[in-house]
């Protein structure tokens, strides 16, 4: 059977199953895993169709056709929690069927003030909205783009992290031993602005990397150090590893991208303001490869910075506002060693996002949308979503991912040509 | 001599039945908000709600609730930690309850690992889907409302509530009724602006556990969508020994012993 064919037949499966009285005893089923084994089990299945609403000669047609089986295991072992939790997926736009190792962890207390979670896991910090400055844990941004659920966004790191509790200050140390970059856009299935060749580019250049995968000198570490002061949540962060999308460029012997050497360190805060949450986070990226700024092919220092704040503006709605800057150290540099022709970024890039969330029908009806907006680069990403839980098991879910801009190399304005439309049904246990 | 303090020591035992005749409306209210929301120094429960639209459609919420009071009446922690159905699992709801000044609370999303903080400014939206509202969960305070005794029985003091703050409120008032025996509410009615009652929250069925009066089911009506949830309490213990440090986010990202099975 084709691959293609495998998530319509799926659909047509969960369609039947849901009509048999099978499902209904699912619970029970759980139930008796439960008291046998100690295992708690838990999941979905999921169908998500989706398809480019202009023709990209650069790309497939489809944006994505995939089933999803999400099996989620866990054990309390008393002692530890283990957790297992895996996706089965056939991609008909990939054409493959594969298996996603998303959590795979022990999780303990050594010490009464200490806890340990080793093993893979999903991991997060910070305090933006879907904007990231000192959370430097791998992001999956295809499926971001292409309208996987929201939970894609996070990629698992295989990693060890260690927890240290005290009323003076709380510590957070990660380890990963082999670095986790961000799944990000490389033409196989969203096109791009190539700067090799200097124009967008999809299937026909797909980006090679030169991945990090020596075990320890390819490590990252991760710091944070928090703590609650009369409600605000204050923290600082540290890390040392690479950037986690490729910033580099090597050409001998072909154009590859690699992962340059990154240190970062900064700081967030987070407290009630206004009738609403306000957060301010700052980061200084230290690009270690590049530190005079010379180097056009390796990305320059930056000093990030983001301002939000988020409220109910009516009942059942509410409204988040954030503002992020880019800033590029070493302008000049950069500016001198420009190649001639390449199309140069700006020394600040604005940021402006907004979300706006409408819940309706008992909560059952959610309607949303996410904007992000650059003033300076002139190009938009608009996320619109409409969620709707028909019941406890079946939520169905529609959205559009909406890419523009005046220019085809900026950072939202390349992916014009990848604006789709996507439709999902899901059964959860 | 012998006589008087037998006198003496009736009248204390009985003071706050005695006293009661004459208590004021605030002195009621104060009582029966410690009764709802600080029984015991901490408790835990099982809840399992069971919210039904005016078709009739029925949806599930079970979660695992901690209480821990700071003092009786004074600051609060709330721990909710759900179970059911499949889309929350997981998911925590915590409360830094604050008698003075704004709550703080926070939900962590377990899928994406996010600790969410929320803003205190929508306490009278739905818990999670439900009939009820946040402020059912964790209390409302005692001082946002003006208190007036309405009527009284033998077995009730019957409260009118005012809001301070109407604009912060969809109600322009609600009566409570309050047992005397215990100071346990049964009843409250909100009343719209046509004064009509549109929502009707009843406690079921109050049980004695450990002493302590409790409910172990409660209904919230809304009378203008025909909706109605029903929350059920099951593995009610108070004084548990809750550490103060079980309301951080350290548990949130692994919840505590009490709130697994």
């Amino acid at each position: 059977m084709r691959t293609r064919c495998i998530p319509l037949v799926v659909t047509a499966a969960l369609l039947l199953g849901a009509a048999s009285p099978a499902m209904a005893s699912v619970q029970a089923l759980q139930d008796r895993i439960y008291d046998v084994t100690g295992v708690d089990a838990a999941g979905f299945v999921e169908t998500r169709i989706g398809t480019r609403t202009d023709r990209d000669q650069d790309e497939k047609r489809e944006s994505i056709e995939e089933a999803r089986i999400q099996l989620d295991l866990g054990r309390d072992f008393g002692w530890a929690l283990a957790r297992l939790k895996t996706d089965f997926v056939a991609d008909g736009v990939g054409e493959v069927v594969s298996t996603e190792l998303r959590e795979a962890n022990l999780q303990f207390s050594p010490l009464a003030w200490m806890d340990v979670k080793a093993g893979r896991q999903i991991l997060t910090w910070g305090t933006g909205d879907l904007l990231f400055i000192n959370d430097m844990f791998p992001k999956d941004w295809e499926s971001f783009f292409i309208g996987r659920d929201d939970e894609n966004l996070k990629a698992p790191s295989d990693a060890v992290k260690a927890s240290v509790f005290s009323d003076a200050l709380n510590l957070d140390f990660v380890w990963t031993p082999v670095m986790e970059g961000s799944v990000y856009i490389d033409g196989s299935r969203i096109s791009y602005y190539n700067s090799v060749l200097g124009r967008l580019a999809g299937r026909d250049y797909v980006f090679a990397d030169d991945e990090r995968n020596q075990f320890v000198r390819d490590s990252e570490f991760a710091l944070r150090a928090s703590k609650i002061v009369s409600g605000v949540e204050l923290a600082m962060y540290g890390y040392y590893g690479f950037w986690k999308t490729p910033e580099g460029l090597e050409f001998i012997p072909l154009p590859t991208l690699f992962y340059p050497r990154l240190a970062e360190w900064g700081a967030s805060a987070r407290g009630q303001f206004g009738g609403g949450i306000v957060n301010v986070e700052a980061g200084y990226y230290d690009s270690l490869e590049d530190s005079s700024g010379a180097d056009p092919f390796v990305r320059n220092s930056e000093i990030r910075f983001l301002a939000g704040f988020e409220r109910e503006l009516a009942r059942n709605f509410t409204g988040g506002f954030q503002y992020y800057l880019e800033w590029m150290q070493d302008y000049s540099a950069y500016e001198a060693n420009m190649p001639a022709g390449m199309p140069a970024r700006d020394e600040y890039r604005h940021l402006l996002t907004m979300r706006l969330t409408k819940m309706l029908l008992q909560q059952n009806l959610r309607l949303s949308i996410f904007c992000y907006y650059s003033p300076s680069d002139h190009d938009y990403y608009f996320r619109p979503k409409a969620n709707y839980k028909v019941n406890d098991q079946w939520t169905v879910e529609g959205g559009v991912n909406i890419f523009g801009g005046r220019d085809d190399y900026t950072f939202w304005g390349q992916f014009e040509d990848n604006t789709n439309v996507y439709l999902s049904a899901r059964y959860g246990f | 001599m012998r006589k008087f303090f037998v006198l003496t020591a009736m009248f204390f035992l009985f003071s706050p039945f005695t006293a009661a005749a004459g208590m004021s409306a605030d002195e009621v209210v104060h009582r029966a908000n410690l009764v709802s929301y600080y029984g015991g120094d901490d408790g835990k429960a099982l809840a399992k709600m069971t919210i039904t639209d005016a078709q009739g459609r029925k949806r599930i919420r079970e979660f695992v609730i901690l209480r821990r009071d700071e003092k009786d009446g004074g600051d609060q922690n709330f721990y909710i930690y759900f179970k059911r159905p499949s889309d929350v699992r997981k998911m925590v709801f915590m409360v830094h309850k604050h008698v003075k000044g704004d709550d703080d609370r926070w939900l962590y999303l377990a899928k994406l690992d996010l600790v969410k903080r929320i803003a205190a400014s929508d306490k009278r939206t739905s818990f999670v889907g439900s009939n009820f509202f946040y402020e059912d969960v964790s209390g409302r305070g005692e001082g946002e409302d003006t208190h007036k005794i309405a009527k009284e029985d033998d077995k009730y003091y019957v409260i009118d509530n005012i809001p301070k703050d109407p604009a912060a409120v969809e109600f322009v008032s609600y009566r409570v009724w309050i047992r005397k025996k215990d100071f346990m509410p049964k009843k409250a009615e909100y009343t719209d602006k046509q004064g009509r009652i549109y929502r009707v929250v009843e406690a079921l069925e109050i049980k004695d556990i450990q002493g302590i009066p409790t409910v172990t089911r409660s209904r919230v009506k809304d009378l203008n969508s025909g909706g109605q949830t029903v929350s059920e309490f099951k593995d009610i213990r108070y004084n548990i020994g809750l550490k103060n440090s079980i309301f951080t986010e350290r548990y949130l990202r692994r919840p505590p012993r009490e709130a697994r099975r």
